[in-house]
């Protein structure tokens, strides 16, 4: 449900550079999005379509460039990829772990036409 | 006309968080310290809060913010009932109090006759974890009924939170709530977090969480 206010962020600020690029039209929006960032991405384009409408941004597309969860063991310095769940260190079953990607969530780039 | 590829890198919550840095401004100058509590819907927050309260009225000046989705005033009323303000904030469905609904909140509170402003998030484990909206401690409740897999599966919540709170213990003998299992959980999540056990029906661990608020209080007053 939050995704609504997510969808009006990326539309506010894709039409604020958008509008400084002196751009006639927005034809593609990339987004980078963490995998424990906590965003539904098809929610997002769903909103996306609607809010757009009669804007610059009409009719352009949205895409996501998922990055993976990793985690990093602080004992055996093990690098591991959260999948489906939070879990020990798969090597050494150490509990110090520390997220160190996945929490990303930003507009990367915008293609115009001008 | 040209097609051409717009460099913006920019963090899509970026205006929600400089609100925020504005609200948690506001707070500072008023010398107000505040808390944001989030916890899913039945889990105790608003017992919590007003066991919170009869604690620490004798010595502190406070007040609330209520997020809710619906013009539904029942939260609000048990603590004006105990002659706190309450701001009460309706989302409009939202599922979440952003920055922005804070500062509506603040606005309405009279902040340099106050020491504490407690803000009562929508309950919802996952959409209020995406909204930093400014005050200076974020604290989770869970509670042992909820179950124990909890942070296996809304990890987001419990990430930069300042501590937790285990609520109903007093049901510990009565549901199947791993503890190991539930901190194991945090402590991959969140290392190191201050875990308060306690019932709001028996009143059990709630000094201990009481002196965590007051030296996070004093702390930052001195």
């Amino acid at each position: 449900m939050h995704e609504l206010a997510i969808t009006e962020s990326i539309l506010n600020i894709a039409q604020k550079h958008a509008s400084q690029a002196k751009a006639l039209k927005v034809t593609d929006i990339n987004i980078v999005i963490g995998k424990f960032s906590s965003i539904v991405d098809d929610s997002v384009q769903f909103y996306w379509d609607i809010i757009s409408k009669n804007t610059i941004c009409e009719n352009s597309k949205l895409h996501f460039e998922k990055r993976p969860a990793k985690f990093l063991c602080l004992d055996c310095s093990n690098e591991f990829e959260f999948i489906e769940e939070i879990m020990p260190c798969p090597v050494c079953s150490s509990l110090r772990v520390k997220l160190i990607s996945g929490e990303e969530f930003w507009l990367d780039s915008i293609e115009i036409e001008r | 006309m040209t097609i051409q590829k717009v460099q913006v890198v920019e963090r899509i919550l970026d205006a929600n968080d400089q609100i925020a840095e504005q609200n948690k401004k506001k707070l500072d100058q008023a010398g107000v310290y505040s808390i944001n509590i989030m916890a899913s819907p039945g889990s105790g927050k608003t017992s919590v809060i007003l066991r919170t309260i009869e604690k620490m009225m004798g010595e502190y000046k406070i007040a609330v913010i209520e997020g809710d989705t619906a013009p539904v005033t029942i939260d609000a009323d048990k603590i004006t009932a105990m002659g706190i303000p309450a701001v009460q904030i309706n989302t409009g469905g939202q599922c979440h109090l952003d920055a922005n609904l804070l500062e509506r909140g603040i606005s309405a509170l009279n902040l340099n006759e106050l020491d504490l402003v407690i803000v009562e998030n929508v309950g919802n484990l996952i959409c209020p974890a995406s909204f930093k909206i400014g005050t200076h401690a974020n604290v989770v409740i869970s509670s042992i009924p909820e179950g124990d897999d909890k942070p296996y599966k809304y990890p987001n919540i419990y990430r930069g939170i300042d501590t937790l709170i285990l609520n109903k213990i007093d049901l510990l003998p009565y549901v199947d709530f791993r503890k190991e299992y539930f901190k194991q959980g945090i402590e991959l999540l969140n290392p190191g977090l201050s875990i308060f056990e306690l019932s709001c029906k028996t009143g059990e661990g709630f000094n201990q969480w009481i002196e965590w608020l007051k030296s996070r209080i004093s702390k930052r007053n001195s």
